[in-house]
């Protein structure tokens, strides 16, 4: 896509902003619609949009598979732990109460928010993981066989 | 049941309807093409059915989006919709997305594998394998089976 | 304030097994990923089962007399919160699930490190791991929604896992693919059904249903819900018109995950079906009555000779123990038809002793396989002389398939015979004694192949090592333990049957 230089000058501009969003949304889950599945996936939407415009290498020398790999599951290891804190302090599982004892209400605050950077991180894998997944198999036949 | 309230009854169920021609849009597609790309679309669709579905049940008369105000100063006259089935259906989607991307991996794998997705073809060669099979079954055991 | 919740009280480890059990390979899973090492992997898988079953075990021994185990996720409390809940019936299941996955994952140490590329072996000792966390909170949780979640983690990684039969032969992708679809079909039902019920009731916690469905009878809402869950149910089930993915599923997968998924998969499907037909919709439910009498009973009925007649004319010995498994099915389907506690217990002892039956044969034929390259009867021909030990507890099991006294087999089949005969339906009981002579016929094609038939020239074939020997004798004397032993299994399943029947009288 080197001649498409309105895409490409576009795209320099909107990644950032699509990463900058992306975290409002995720951060802000907690007092206005949001939360870690939709911001995961505005994540992977910048990294995404990188790649289909600049190629698959570039994207993937900032974002290497083997991390998108380790992002999968250190998100649900993130969310399972969170609830496993909650065993330690002698409470239910996930019961978010155990990170503020005295004030049930901060607890849940900090759980949720927690939790739901867990989710961030695993959906931001999960579909970029996708798309290498399908983008970078090596088309054995021309685009006419389809 | 006169005509006014038999077009009330339509209109004030028209999720449901749209509910249900979706889903068995969703599913005759699903069964009716061979194409296994065109199944997936098809399973998609019958999954967004039940994604209509569930948010018409979380619908209250009158009801507006369930958020609180960041003061926590909640209007007593104020009616919430029900937020309940939105999440319900927001873990749903989540699978679906999942199923999706699977389901066309495989597709991936399968073109790779037998150069074909459409199902005519695929079935036409496993029955070539599987004739194949039974030919060296039959030289292998003889007449004896 | 509904939203209570119950904190200060302090709370012991043994408290928390309800939520251990499913977080403990719900853990190991990502950690295998993390880790990334192909030597830590199978290490981490075997301990995480093992330690699930140890859970398993514990929880089986505090709820065997009829109590019930609630368990409040996040510490709210039920209606409103996910509660898992363990009773008698659950137990039961949850020892099944991670007892057979903690046998075969040593026995799937070896045939995975033949079957399957070295570079997926991280990946897929995680999605097994994901197959059994998903099975296992399918069996766990006390809410409905909690169901289709749980269900579709274990469906998913089911997919992957048959999927990964492709190195072996190219037909395991369609038939993942296949699977994929009716799966996705049966759960999308399923989860229709829930919503239905949601609108009828206006609750997702199982107890809570079944109380307010009990309250306000039933209407054409809660009829449609049911036939939803059935229907949706009975796919996953692989019930006999709809069983069409079972047959490739399992003769294309790898040897071990078919051992795996033949044994609990479509166990805790059932269980799931037992469940919403018992615990949640009354069997005074009008409705359910009519659908048992009408329209399951019969299809088991055809399953048993349908399937059975199907597997005697394979020429394929996984493809035949397929078809089988549709079959034995039917007798489970028979079993819950009849709906009486005989039956009941027949159908769950059933469940209990088909799934160690079918365990010892899947995994005798993967070894037969390991070694030979094939399951057709004429690459199998022979070994019974070059694998005694292999081929003796593939006889075993074969014989618990027909139902031969002293094997776990007959066991469940004199307890469906004597629901048949309390029912006073005496033709059902002569139909049951004669599609086991079905059983006969292909269990002994099998012997036929395995020390009858002359070994072709040239093969050079020797009995498997200890890893994949253990497992399959494990599971074999078992197979005549359940056989003797009847009053463990039966005692079990008495009372995991009355918990279903009893339903959700007290708690909350």
């Amino acid at each position: 896509m080197r001649h498409h230089l309105i895409l490409r000058v576009i795209t320099k501009l909107l990644v950032g902003t699509i990463v900058l969003f992306a975290f409002y949304v995720q951060f802000h889950g907690d007092f206005s619609p949001g939360g870690g599945f939709q911001a995961g996936v505005i994540m992977a939407v910048a990294f995404i949009i990188y790649g289909i415009v600049f190629g698959l290498e570039k994207v993937q020398q900032v974002f290497p598979p083997w991390l998108v790999h380790k992002m999968l599951a250190l998100g649900v290891l993130i969310y399972a732990a969170t609830g496993i804190v909650s065993l330690f302090g002698g409470m239910h599982y996930l019961d978010y109460g155990v990170f503020s004892p005295h004030h049930p209400e901060h607890g849940q605050h900090w759980g949720i928010l927690i939790v739901e950077f867990g989710v961030g991180v695993t959906v931001t894998g999960v579909m970029v993981a996708v798309y290498y997944a399908f983008a970078s198999r090596p088309p054995r036949m021309s685009d006419e066989e389809w | 049941m006169d005509s006014s309230t038999t077009w009330e009854f339509f209109v004030g169920h028209v999720s449901y309807w749209l509910f249900i021609v979706l889903m068995m849009t969703g599913l005759y597609i699903v069964v009716a093409k061979g194409n296994f790309v065109k199944k997936i679309v098809g399973l998609n669709i019958f999954q967004t059915s039940v994604f209509m579905l569930y948010i018409s049940i979380g619908k209250v008369d009158g009801g507006t989006a369930p958020i609180y105000p960041v003061d926590l100063n909640i209007d007593p006259d104020v009616v919430y919709s029900n937020p309940l089935p939105h999440v319900l259906i927001l873990t749903a989607i989540v699978v679906g997305i999942a199923t999706t991307a699977l389901g066309l991996a495989l597709i991936v794998r399968i073109r790779e594998e037998f150069g074909s997705i459409e199902e005519d073809d695929i079935v036409e060669i496993e029955q070539g394998i599987a004739r194949d099979e039974n030919e060296r079954y039959r030289n292998a055991t003889g007449n004896r089976a | 304030m509904a939203s209570e919740t119950t904190h200060h009280v302090a709370m012991t480890l043994a408290d928390h097994l309800p939520v251990l059990q499913v977080l403990v390979p719900f853990v190991a899973a990502p950690l295998v990923v993390l880790l990334g090492s192909r030597k830590l992997a199978w290490p981490l898988a075997f301990a995480a089962s093992a330690v699930a079953f140890v859970i398993s075990v514990l929880l089986l021994m505090r709820v065997i007399d009829g109590s019930v185990i609630s368990y409040h996720i996040g510490g709210w409390a039920p209606p409103l919160g996910i509660e898992y809940r363990i009773d008698a019936a659950n137990a039961f299941v949850l020892m099944l699930v991670t007892g057979i996955s903690t046998i075969v994952l040593p026995y799937a140490r070896e045939s995975i490190a033949q079957e399957v590329p070295q570079r997926h072996h991280t990946l897929f000792y995680a999605c097994y791991l994901l197959c059994v966390t998903g099975l296992l909170g399918v069996a766990a949780t006390g809410d409905a929604f909690n169901v289709f979640v749980f269900l579709e983690i274990s469906s998913l990684s089911t997919y992957v896992l048959i999927a990964q039969g492709s190195y072996r032969d190219r037909r395991a992708l369609t038939a993942a693919y296949d699977y994929l679809i009716m799966g996705t079909i049966g759960a999308t039902f399923f989860v229709i059904g829930l919503g239905l019920l949601y609108m009828a009731t206006g609750t997702l916690n199982m107890a809570d249903i079944a109380a307010r469905i009990a309250d306000q009878g039933s209407n054409r809402t809660i009829h449609a819900a049911f036939a939803f869950i059935v229907v949706g149910m009975g796919l996953k089930v692989a019930v006999y018109p709809v069983h069409a993915w079972l047959p490739n599923a399992y003769t294309y997968a790898p040897s071990a995950v078919t051992a795996f998924l033949a044994a609990t998969a479509t166990k805790v499907a059932v269980y799931v079906m037992l469940r919403f037909m018992f615990s949640i919709f009354k069997p005074s439910f009008d409705f359910e009555v009519e659908t048992l009498e009408l329209i399951i009973l019969p299809f088991a009925i055809i399953a048993m000779f349908a399937a059975s007649f199907i597997a005697v004319f394979q020429t394929d010995l996984k493809r035949m123990l397929a078809y089988s498994s549709v079959a034995q099915i039917g007798y489970i389907l028979l079993g819950i038809a009849f709906l009486s506690e005989t039956g009941l217990t027949a159908a769950i002892v059933h469940l209990f002793n088909h799934g160690i039956t079918k365990a010892v044969l899947f995994m005798g034929v993967g070894a037969l396989v390991y070694r030979s390259g094939g399951s057709f009867y004429d690459r199998v021909c022979g070994l019974g002389r070059s694998m005694p030990w292999t081929s003796a507890a593939m006889v075993i099991g074969g014989l618990s398939l027909i139902g031969v006294p002293g094997t776990a087999g007959f066991v469940s089949k004199w307890v469906l015979v004597q629901a048949a005969l309390e029912k006073g339906w005496w033709p059902v009981a002569i139909l049951i004694v004669l599609s086991s002579l079905l059983a006969v016929i292909y269990v002994w094609r099998m012997v036929e192949a395995l020390y009858l038939a002359p070994a072709p020239e040239g093969r050079q074939a020797t009995e498997i090592n200890a890893w994949m020997l253990g497992p399959i004798w494990i599971m074999a004397l078992a197979c005549i333990y359940f056989g003797l032993a009847t009053d463990v299994t039966l005692t079990s399943a008495q009372s995991a049957a009355q918990g279903l029947l009893g339903g959700f009288t007290e708690l909350h």
